[in-house]
Formats: C-alpha cells, structure tokens, sequence
C-alpha cells in the first residue's frame, strides 16, 4: 500500500508546478484534473489562446497518467490491447493509439513512447491502469509502474516554442521531428522532451521528474522571457486542441469502461480514427467488433463542420433540412475560432446522412433574451488549423 | 505426417463421447489424454497395491440418450442395477434411509412430506432434462432457431401450470437449508437431502440462489439422482466408451500431455490449427477440441494473448476452486457400522445442515473443516475386483477441503486432516480403524496435480447461475465454439456441467457436425 | 357505526402513505396503529429530554421524488439533505473516506490503491447501470409471469424491453451481480481489502447473508440505487429526524381528510364469506370498512391477525415460511460532544456523512459466523450516523446524538431467550468496538438505547425485527414477493391488500410500496388511477 497522503483531507492534489503558476494564477480560476488541482486560465483564456497561436505558452499535463511498460513482454501486451500496429515503432518514436472493449468502444487514447526494446511509456488522460492490468493478465514478464505521481510533465506549445528550448542550449532540439523524443540530463535529473502536442501547433512535451519541476519551469521562463511565454489553462487548450481537430474525452467521446449507457460509447470509426486501427494484426482487443463496424459503417461519423454566422453551435442538432424535421446528428464541440476567423464545430453525424444537407439549429442569448437560428453546415476534410510550422524540422528559429 | 479431422485433448468421459459422435458422424479423430488411461476423474487408479478406486465413485446422471446411442450397452456397460440408497447415519444409530421415492426412519409427516418434496422436484427437473442436452443460444441473438430454445424453455415452464411454475420460479433460488425446512422436521434428512445439492461446491446450507439448480440438475439422472454402480463398476462405461470409439476408428494417444495449441496467426484472424505435445511433437488437425478445464485451455494451451483482454479475464475470473477431498481406504476386511445390516448404499456422516454450514465456515478462511462432512461408498461390495480377495476399499467425499488452504498444503496437513476423517468415521465404526491397511487424501490440490484440473473442481467451475447455461464458462464460448477459429470446447467447463453426464461432449459434438 | 371505505393497519410510512393516496381519491380512509406514535420504522423519539432519537431506521436515500411531489410533502414539513460522504475504518484503524466529491475520493482511493482508483470508475458505472434498470420497476406493480392478462403481459414486456436495452454482454453481468455474492463480486473490480469491505458493507445491512452468501451483492445495490435529487447511491438525512417523513405523509393525508388513530392494536382482521370485511381492535370494539390494507409484514399478517381458518389452504404455511429474519441491531447514543475518530484528518465536513466500522470482508464474515450460531457478533459491522452534525433540531446545541446500526444481532440467542442483561452487553460490545476508534468516546455518553430485533418486533411489530419486512433474495423478490401469485397487493381473502415492505419492492422508506398497493386498490375500485408510475429523473 501507498502510505503517503493516507488519510488526506478534501484537498486537491497540487502539481509540482504548482507554486509557480499559482503565482501566475491572478484570477484564482482552478478546477481539478485527476484529483490535482488544476487551472481553467490564469488571466484571460483568449489572451493565452493567442500566446499559443502567437508566440508560445506552458500548459501543465502533470496529471496526465504515465505508466512505464516493460519487460519481454511489453510489446506484446500493448499490442493486444491498441487497435494500432506498434511493432514496427522505433526507439525514441512516438505513436497515437487508441484502445477498445472487446465491443469495440473506445475506452481512451493516448501516446506510446518507446524508450527501448523491452521499454514503453503510455500517457493517457484519465487513470487506466486497472484496464492496463487485466491487459496484463496472462503474459509472464511485464511490470507496470504508474508514473502519475512522481513525473512532473508540461507542454510548451506555439511557433517560438523551439526558440525557447534552442536557447536554454537543448541540445539537438533542432533534429527533432514530430513524435520524436529525446532524453538529455537537466538539473540531474532525466528529462525528456517530445515533439508532441494538442494544439495543432508546432509544440514540446517536457516530462521530468518531480523534485526538478521547479528547475524545468524557471529554466523555461527565463530562456522564454524575450518570446512572450505565458501559461495557459484548460480552456485556451479546448479551443486551440477543437482547431487542430482533436478529440476531447465527454465532449467527443465517453470512456466506454464508464459508461452507464448501452452504446453511449463510441468506436474509433465513429471519432474518424479508423487509420488507427490495423486489421492486419491477427489479435487485438475489439478486432471483431471493430471488423462489423467497419463493414457495416459505424452509425456515426465525427464531421468537423463550417457554420455560417458567428454563433457558437453548442449542443445542438444536425438536421437535413432547413425546416429541422428530420434529425440526423448532434454538435459535440463547437466555437469560433479566433485564428481561422470560422464558426467551427465537430459533430457526430448519422453515416447515412454524411451527404444529406446540413442544418443546425443553433440558440444564442442577446442581452439575456434567448434567440434561435437554423444555419447551413459545410464539411470540412481538414483541419480547420494546421499551419506548415507544426511540422517544419528543424522549426524557424525566432 | 499424419492429419486428422478433430483432435481432442483430454480423455475425461465427456472427451470420449464426443470423439465417438464425431468419429461415427465421419470423423477421423484423434484423442490424446495425459495419463495411462482414458476416463479423467471416471478413472480407476490403484492406490494401494492390489487396491483400486475411482475418484468419482459412483454414477447418478449418466445419459441414457447417450447409451442407447453409441450401443454402449454392447461394449460391456451395463446401468440395470439398483439405485444405492442413502443413508444418514446417526450416532445413536436412529439411521435414515433415503430410497429413490421413500424414506425410512423418519417421522409419519416426514415420510409423508417426502413424496410431496420428490413430486415437486422429479416435476421441475423434468421440465429441465431436455435442455441439458442442447446448446443453449446466446441472448440478443436474432437467429429464430435459437430464439425458439428459450420460447420453448419458457413453455415448458409454464405448462406446468400456473401453480408449479410460481413455485419453481421460487424454488430455484432457494437455499436448501430453506426448502428442507419447509418440509420436514428431521435434521439428519434435511442434511441428507442437501447434500447433493452442495457437494462439489463452494456452497452451504444457507447459499442461495445455486444449489436447488444443482440438484435438479443432478435428479436428471435415471434414478432421480441417487447414485448407482453400473455392474462391472465405473471402469465399464470408461471401458465402454473407449470400446465403442475405437470401433468408430477413433485413435488413442496416451501418456501424452498437450503443452500448446498451435494458432495460427493470419490477416483474417486467429485459427487453430494442431497441438504440440510435451515432447514438442506437433500434431495437425482440421479443428482442436479442448476436453480440458476452460482456464487450462485459454491460459495455459491457447495463451492469454491469443483473446481479447475481457474474454482472458473472465476465463481467469471462473469460480474453479474445488472444495472436495478424495479419501480412499484399503481395508482388510468389511469394517461394521453401528446399527448397519448392509453397507450396499452412500452413507453420509452429516447430522445437521448446520454440521454442514459449519464444516463450510472453517474453509472460508482458508483452513480445512475441523468437523468434516462427507460420504462414503465401499466400492468393492458391488465390484470386488477392485481390491484383493476379500478386502475391500471405501471411498469417500470429504467437505470442505480447500484447495488453497491458508499457508499451503503440508505432509502434516494431510496427515492431521487424515487422522481427523478416521476419527469421525469411527465415531460410527468401532472397527474401522483396525482394518486400514492404507490410506490415501486427495485434496483438492491434489486432483489438480493428478488430474490436470485446474482448482481440482470436480465441475471444472463452479455450477452458479451466472457460470451455467449461456455463460458456462463464460458467454462467446458458451456454444462449445471459442472465438479461436477451429477451437472448440467439449469439458465439463461448458453447459451443462460436470457429473458423469457426457452430455458436454455430446452438445459439443452436434455443434461440430453442424 | 361509521363504515369506512378503507382501513390500513399500521401507521408505518408505507401504510400512511397508501392511505394518503387512498385518502387524496376521495375514500374515506382510516389509519389503526398500536403505538401512540405514528410512522412505524420511521420514527424520531424523544427518548432523553432534549434527544430526539429516530431510534429505527436513520437514512433516507428510497424516497419517492415523485411521491414527495405528488403528496406535497415538502409543503408537510419534510426537507431531505444529502449526505457529504461516509469514512470506513478497517480492522487497523486505518481509514478510507468516501469523499462528497469526485477528486478528492479519487485522492484518497488512489493513496490506498491507484489500481482501485480507477476501478471504482467502472465500478460506479456498472452499480448505476444496474440501479437504474430496477430503479424503473420500483414504482411499477410486478407483473404475474403465469398470467396472460394484457396488463401483466404489457408489464413482462416492459421489463423485457428494459432488460434488452442493455448490451449482451452487460445482461450476462447483471445476472452475474444479481446472484453473486457482494465480496466476490467485487473482487472482479478490487485489490484493497478495505475498499473491497467498504463496498461489500451495504452488501449485509439488514439480512441474514453474509458478504460471501450470493446473493448479498443485489443487497448492496438494493441499499446504493436510492438517490438525492438524481444522484445515483447518495443518501440523505430527513430534517428533523426519520420521524419527519411519516410526520409529512400523516400531514398529506390529513390534508384529504384521512383519519389516523393510534392506540389502537388491531387483533384481528374480521372475515365474512371469505371477505375482509373489518377490524376487530383489542379494546373490543369492531371498526367496518369496504377495503382492509395491512401494511404489517406478510408474516404477522397472516399468521397473527387473521384466523386460520379464515384462510384459503396454503396461505398460512407460506405465511410461516416467510423468511423475514432478525439479524441487525441498533444502539442510539446522545452524546455530550462530538466524538473525535482517530486516523481522520480535521475536517469539519467529515462529520457530515456517516461512519462504517467496516473491518475487513473477513471480520464481517465472523460476524455472520456469530449470527448463524445464535450469538451477536463479537466484532459487529457498525453503520454510524451523528445527524446532530448538521440538523439543529434533534439534540441540544453542541450536544449531539448518534445513530449506530449494527449487523448482527439475532432474534433468537442460543443460549436463551433475550433477556436485559444480554441486551446490555449486546450494547457494550457495540460502544467497546466505537472506542478502539475514538478513545474517550464512552465518556461522552449521556444516554444509550439499545435495540435487539427483540425490542425492535416488540415496539414497533416486525417480525423478528427484520428492517425490510422480508429478506431480499430472489424468492422473494418482484413477482415472488410476499409470495407467488400475490406480488400484486390483492391478498388472498377479498376486499383485502398489503401496502407494507413484505411487498414489491421491499424494504427502504421508499413510499413505494404504499403507492403501488394504493394504484391497485384504485384499479379495483375503478377510480382514476393517481399512482406515478415514473419517477422523476431522467438519468
């Protein structure tokens, strides 16, 4: 058993950056993440939304859970239990996986890296390690450690991220591609920076241990003075992760493993995830499931839409007409979107009906009278953000 | 190298008739058991030089579809004896007598309650034979053949009538301590009368909801659940059964223990293709069916990675702990009972349903009952061929023996349980005692080394409500096919259960000729 | 002679309840109740000056919203408060707080077990799913699977229908967790023992199985699937004491000019020709109605207030079979100061739930291993409540009372009958286990009042002192409760109906087994049905 925090109080957890972005936090906006506490913005969500778009901000994914995978058996194991093929990852590779029941709902989504051969680490976003130990049932040499605790982990995202890493004098900073990593010595302590990111933008992942935390923020808020760093909270993340097309865990999808509902979950053809999943891999965990799903067309497709106005289209109905008598749909996410100068939204979308018209019936308030409106939805293939400096390597040095 | 239509693993009595189904529907099969001898748990082992015995000692529930179908009759076995009685013995020798629909040593009310109980529940387990011996389908599926299967569970239900049908959908659940203290007053019967509700179980007297099911499962039997030695003892359906496969071509493969069942991986998915044994032979076929426990087949022969991570865990989840010891005795003469003219019958030695519940108490920690309940059986009376001439064997059921006890099973263990078991049967037995030559325990453990049974579960897990019919062992393997391409099952593991029935094996085969 | 159109016996909550809905048709209905108390289970005592115990059951999380609607109990008086978590002590004194909110809980999980953490995700997930399929049958008559009437067919078909929407794979689990037992179960989800006991506890309260008898996990859901406004397994305190529902249902049905008369003990049910035609009390007199309800539980019913022979064959033996078991206790304690809990952080909301001196899965099993061998255990389950905490009205300013249920105590001792003594020490096993966890606790005690299912039957009638009128197996569950054939409130003799917990759904203050009896005696009487069938919520 754990012994620390044993009998903790009603407290929130705090982040090992905590002291420092508490004294950035002016307007005292918290909520939680996996029980630490956790920041909804630090000043002004719209201004933090535009430092990533416009020079650089720190977001604090300390609560993101982080297990270490290893063992002979770890390829294996993770293979089963992803829909995606990772025997062919290199070291120092990242990948994007998903993972599903044996119904084939997604059960959550996140990143492998491989440390070595015998090594990975998974990050995800809510806790998964009771269904990482049913997954390891039956193999012989695998050992969990949950990580959550013990590694701090920040994201440094927009277009002068590079320049801050390049002049704390990171070396190598600038051969790194996307879902690359590398890990170098910093204040003792291993830290290892991914060229990952959920904002669209060209961004860094910095995952250290705890006790170096405070060394990595003031490291990176000095270097990052001159490039106009700022921390951002979750909802700058919400709008800038909905631009790059992004799914968000109860706005997107349900963890399946929590829902209450029969099929209130989703599959990964249902979210567009469809390239993650390979059938070639003989066994993996929702294979069946997942194989009627794609021959019979999931029931739903996640649509990313172009909505005609300036009105957000929050929880609304898709229809196909404009009279809004036939229902086809429902908006999961939706804003307008500061850089595109769009009314953008994702919605689940009826398979059948994907070429039908596009309605939606948006509600708005004006001065607290509520209004409504039926627009016309456009599809859109790409996403409604995605600039050529993400992936530029070596990235333009500011 | 030589191919076979169906290989089966495991020689157990449900193992041997399907080899014979598929082997008479066409089938090359090959079956190939671990040990010297076919039959599994059916099997006669000597355990004493010149002794024998047979961890399941007697039949109660044999098919008789599967007798007259495969002419077993023609191949020696025999089933035209009489039921042996039970009999709960008393210590102040005040003996019951529990025959297939009549009891002796009890009150007038008793014996009149009697007839009543058995009418109630030879009605209900009627309504359930048939259904043992089908597969039963998985709900939601939209095929009407298999939704026929429960309209037609369901119309059996209910044309009982009105009445019988309200009962039996109270009756079921019941635990028995409850239904035998709505009919009758005397302890010795009501514990009786539990027992074959209970053995092989983790259940007690007080447990709803699983044993009534149990009970009538085990009354499907030809003589409403009351064990019988077929002439020529066990050894003869073995015999039998092993008789009438080879005449149906069927290859027999001994003392071969298979380590893996060969899959093969492919774009379209998973397939089995062969077994490989311990001498890393590897041996092909057009289908592999599993004769052995589920967990065996899916952790060990097929490999938790070769199913999907729910599937693997509710393999691994299965309640298969088995709870019952085998206690055989080579005794120089016939031992006397207290108050006993003859010993042709299955004595039971618990008094009370609460010496049961008790006994049962003591295991739920982990330890093994200081009181133990159990039955005996003096084989030889009704084979004698199983014991030098004139000595005989006695073998018995203990309950509840853990099959992990608290700390692990120790010589001392046994010995301690050992002198414990002869203690109480002498309580009944003055002689007994000096007429041991040799004694043998298996505990549960025991059988799952003797016998590569996981848990050593005489049912290869637990008969509960939510591990029998459609999800016995667990659903997507419930039909005896396995979501490996070409695996089947055909174990005491699926429905309906354990019990020398063959009715596994014989539903297991109709499914593979379909 | 005034004729009444209907007669309940018992001012228990259901009976007032169904007299309430009875009363609000238009009959002129009448509530016969032995004590000089109304509310039956229900109750707030004032039994040392300035306490006001509710000396029987102590929370409310069944309740109706409907029916609380429906019957205006608001505008009665009644106001239901959450609880804000409760704090489970293992056999160690360790302590595992269910915390009100989502991450701090998960905080404290995870410090135990980050494995359970997660788990308790799909644990909740799974118990909601699961409460919400039988949340819907509770406010619905249980249909008579012999019977080919359009009603009862319509019924089996809805309870198809709401059994079908579930996946195949979570019907295979529900009946998995329907007939399991509670620790098992849940070892399918846990690791911890004490998270696992803290789960597995509701698994018990109020039956005679263990947390290893299948069949305890339904009794877990049957105490978890309640709500507070929508939340799914919260529990709430009635302002004012348990007392206060049976005082705002009385209230209801005063309002449609019910009438209530306590004192008055029923001896016997009067029938005619087979019908019941009356009440015969012990003062002699005779009281007629056109409709007679018991709301007492199906065994005293039929085998205390009804002559024998007066039944149709068979009614009586089931009667008598009816397993309605005494296995839990109930000391309530006014206290001097609120007791301090050891291996607690200082925190003034922890005092706002309740308490679990849980142990271990293995300690609550002992304690059943007491109960089957005719002894209270030596180291009972205790659920604890200090309602003081935060309702003003029930103790004096900065003194407080506390509620202590205990799981188990016997109705019949081996060694005898229930005698004062016994019943004293029965209630110092119970303060000695408290003050292993509060040291000091004992000298806070300012009055006791001990309850074996004994004084429990005596006082308030139910047999054997059973908290649900009836264990809560599956014989005796939806169309087998009491028994086969009568689950539809209409008892075997004409003219007459159960309305009490011996029915669907069982026992809790739910109101709805009052209700549902009331929408059948309104269909026999061919009167608009007023029963809600729905509940209000969504979910």
């Amino acid at each position: 058993m754990n012994n620390h925090n044993k009998f903790s109080d009603e407290r929130l957890k705090l982040s090992p950056f905590h002291e420092r972005q508490a004294a950035l936090n002016v307007r005292d906006a918290w909520s939680v993440w996996n029980g630490y506490k956790f920041a909804d913005y630090y000043y002004d969500a719209e201004y933090e939304y535009f430092c990533i778009r416009n020079t650089c901000g720190t977001y604090d994914i300390s609560p993101m859970q982080k297990y270490l995978i290893k063992g002979k058996d770890a390829e294996s194991m993770l293979n089963r239990m992803v829909t995606r093929d990772i025997s062919n990852l290199a070291p120092n590779r990242i990948t994007y996986v998903c993972w599903c029941t044996n119904e084939g709902r997604m059960i959550d989504d996140g990143t492998i890296f491989k440390i070595g051969a015998n090594e990975y680490m998974l990050t995800c976003g809510s806790p998964n390690l009771a269904w990482l130990k049913k997954a390891s049932f039956g193999y012989s040499s695998i050992e969990i450690e949950d990580l959550t605790d013990t590694v701090a982990a920040i994201s440094l995202q927009g277009p002068t991220s590079f320049s801050v890493l390049d002049d704390m004098g990171i070396a190598g900073i600038e051969n790194l591609r996307p879902f690359d990593f590398i890990t170098i010595e910093f204040n003792n302590s291993e830290l290892t920076i991914s060229r990952t990111g959920f904002t669209g933008d060209l961004g860094y992942e910095l995952w250290i241990e705890k006790n170096s935390a405070i060394a990595l923020w003031d490291a990176l808020y000095s270097a990052g003075e001159n490039y106009g760093i700022q921390p951002y909270g979750e909802t700058a993340t919400n709008m800038a992760r909905l631009e790059a097309g992004f799914i968000m865990p109860y706005m997107e999808f349900n963890e399946a493993l929590k829902t209450v509902h029969f099929q209130h979950d989703q599959t990964p053809f249902e979210l567009n995830l469809g390239w993650l999943v390979d059938f070639k891999k003989p066994i993996f965990n929702g294979r069946g499931a997942l194989l009627t799903d794609k021959k019979n067309g999931p029931t739903y497709t996640l649509t990313k839409l172009d909505i005609e106005g300036n009105k957000p289209a929050e929880a609304s109905y898709i229809y196909a007409d404009e009279k809004c008598t036939k229902e086809i749909g429902y908006v999961t996410s939706a804003m307008w979107s500061p850089a595109v100068k769009a009314n953008i939204a994702m919605a689940m979308i009826k398979t059948q009906h994907l070429d039908d018209e596009l309605w939606v019936e948006i509600y708005y308030e004006k001065e607290l009278r509520q209004y409504d409106k039926v627009v016309r939805c456009t599809k859109q293939k790409k996403p409604f953000w995605m600039p050529e400096r993400a992936k530029l390597t070596p990235p333009r040095k500011y | 190298m030589k191919s076979y239509d169906s290989i089966i693993i495991g020689g157990g009595h449900n193992a041997l008739v399907c080899a014979n189904y598929l082997a008479k529907s066409g089938q090359k099969v090959l079956i190939i058991e671990a040990l010297k001898k076919f039959g599994g748990l059916a099997v006669d082992r000597e355990f004493f030089p010149g002794f024998r015995a047979n961890t399941a000692s007697a039949l109660n529930q044999f098919s008789e579809k599967i007798a007259s179908d495969l002419n077993l009759s023609s191949h020696g076995f025999n089933s035209k004896t009489d039921a042996l009685k039970n009999i709960a013995l008393d210590l102040s020798q005040n003996h019951v007598y529990i025959n297939e629909d009549s009891v002796i040593g009890v009150s007038e009310t008793d014996a009149q309650n009697f007839n009543q109980y058995k009418s109630l529940l030879k009605k209900f387990a009627d309504v359930l034979k048939p259904f043992w011996l089908k597969s039963i389908p998985r709900l939601k599926n939209e095929n009407i053949k298999d939704l026929l299967t429960f309209v037609e569970i369901g119309l059996k239900i209910r044309l009982m009538g009105k009445e019988d049908m309200r009962e039996f959908l109270r009756v079921f659940s019941l635990p028995t301590r409850d239904l035998m203290d709505e009919f009758f007053d005397s302890d010795l019967l009501k514990a009786a009368l539990s027992w074959d509700a209970l053995i092989g179980s983790s259940q007690a007297p007080r447990s709803p909801n699983n044993s009534i099911l149990t009970l009538l499962y085990r009354m499907s039997g030809k003589h409403q659940g009351h064990y019988y030695i077929p002439n020529g003892g066990i050894d003869s359906l073995i015999d039998a059964l092993v008789s009438s496969a080879e005449e149906a071509g069927v290859e027999f493969m001994s003392e071969t223990l298979v380590k893996e069942i060969i899959i093969e991986n492919s774009q379209n998915g998973l397939k089995a293709i062969g077994v490989k044994t311990h001498n890393s032979e590897e041996i092909k076929a057009d289908r592999i069916i599993s004769g052995v426990d589920p967990k065996q087949t899916f952790i060990n022969l097929v490999g938790a990675h070769n199913t999907e991570i729910e599937f693997s865990n509710r393999i691994n989840r299965l309640r298969s702990n088995g709870y019952v010891a085998k206690f055989n005795l080579a005794l120089s003469s016939l031992p006397s009972f207290m108050g006993l003219d003859s010993l042709r019958g299955r004595m039971l030695i618990a008094p009370t349903m609460d010496s049961i519940e008790f006994a049962w108490d003591d295991t739920k920690y982990g330890d093994y009952s200081q009181n133990p309940v159990l039955d005996m059986i003096v084989p030889t009376l009704f084979n004698p061929s199983m014991a030098p001439e004139g000595k005989h064997i006695l073998s018995a059921n203990i309950m509840y023996i853990p099959y992990q006890k608290k700390g692990g099973w120790s010589e001392e263990d046994k010995n301690e349980l050992t002198e414990k078991i002869i203690d109480t049967i002498s309580q009944y037995s003055t002689n007994i005692r000096d007429n041991i030559l040799h004694s043998e325990l298996l505990t549960p453990l025991d059988l799952e080394t003797e016998f590569n049974l996981t848990g050593g579960h005489w049912h290869h897990g637990e008969l509960a409500l939510d591990q029998m019919l459609m999800m016995r062992p667990t659903y997507e393997a419930a039909q005896y096919r396995t979501p490996i391409d070409k695996l089947y099952l055909c174990s005491a593991g699926c429905h309906p259960g354990g019990g020398i029935m063959g009715a596994a094996g014989y539903n297991a085969a109709k499914e593979i000729i379909k | 002679m005034k004729k009444y159109d209907a007669i309940i016996i018992g001012a228990g909550h259901n009976g007032l309840t169904n007299a309430a809905y009875l009363a609000k048709a238009g009959l002129n209905t009448l509530v016969v109740e032995k004590n000089d108390y109304i509310g039956g289970a229900a109750v707030t005592r004032e039994l040392h000056k300035g306490w006001f115990y509710s000396n029987c059951s102590y929370v409310c999380s069944m309740m109706r919203q409907s029916i609380h609607r429906d019957l205006n109990l608001t505008k009665h008086g009644l106001i239901l408060v959450p609880y804000l978590g409760t704090v489970n002590f293992s056999d160690d004194g360790d302590t595992l707080s269910a915390y009100h909110s989502e991450g701090p809980y998960y905080n404290e999980l995870r410090a135990r077990s980050p494995h359970d953490a997660d788990a308790m995700f799909r644990l909740q997930a799974d118990l909601n799913r699961y409460a919400q399929l039988i949340r819907k049958t509770l406010l619905r008559t249980p249909p008579d699977p012999t019977s080919f009437r359009p009603r009862d067919i319509k019924e089996m078909l809805f309870l198809a229908k709401e059994f079908g929407a579930l996946g195949e794979q979570e019907i295979y689990e529900y009946i998995r967790f329907f007939t399991m037992s509670a620790a098992e179960y849940l070892d399918d989800y846990f690791e911890d023992d004490l998270i696992k006991a803290a789960m597995a506890s509701p698994g018990i309260i109020g039956t005679a199985l263990g947390v290893y008898s299948p069949g305890s996990a339904y009794i877990l859901l049957h105490h978890v699937m309640g709500d507070v406004d929508g939340s799914i397994g919260a529990w709430g305190l009635a302002r004012g004491g348990m007392g206060a529902i049976s005082k705002a249902i009385a209230g209801a049905l005063k309002e449609h000019h019910g009438e209530i008369r306590t004192n008055s003990p029923v001896q016997k049910i009067i029938v005619k020709n087979g019908k019941a035609i009356g009440v015969a009390l012990e003062s002699g007199e005779e009281v007629y109605a056109s409709i007679i309800v018991s709301n007492l539980d199906a065994k005293r019913t039929f085998t205390k207030i009804i002559d024998k022979k007066d039944l149709p064959q068979g009614i009586y033996e089931k009667a008598k079979n009816f397993k309605i078991r005494g296995s839990s206790g109930k000391v309530n304690i006014a206290l001097s100061a609120l007791p301090k809990f050891n291996n607690l952080p200082d925190n003034k909301y922890i005092n706002r739930g309740g308490q679990g001196f849980t142990g271990s899965l293995k300690t609550m099993e002992k304690a059943y291993d007491c109960w089957k061998r005719g002894r209270w255990s030596e180291d009972p389950f205790i659920e604890s409540v200090i309602p003081s905490a935060w309702d003003p009205t029930v103790a004096p300013p900065g003194k407080h009372w506390m509620s202590n249920f205990i799981q188990y105590c016997p109705a019949e001792l081996a060694d005898g009958p229930w005698t004062p003594e016994k019943r004293d020490q029965f209630g110092q096993t119970v303060i000695d286990k408290i003050e292993r966890y509060s040291p000091g606790f004992k000298d806070l005690i300012v009055h006791m009042e001990v309850r074996t299912p004994y004084e429990i039957e005596k006082e308030i009638g139910l047999t054997e002192g059973n908290i649900f009128q009836g264990e809560l197996t599956i014989d005796q569950l939806l169309f087998n409760r009491p028994f086969p054939g009568y689950s539809q409130y209409r008892m075997p003799l004409k003219n007459m109906y159960m309305c009490g917990s011996s029915t669907h759904p069982g026992g809790g203050v739910s109101s709805a087994c009052g209700a549902n009896a009331a929408r059948e005696i309104l269909i026999d009487l061919k009167k608009p049905n007023t029963v809600p069938e729905d509940d209000c919520f969504d979910e």
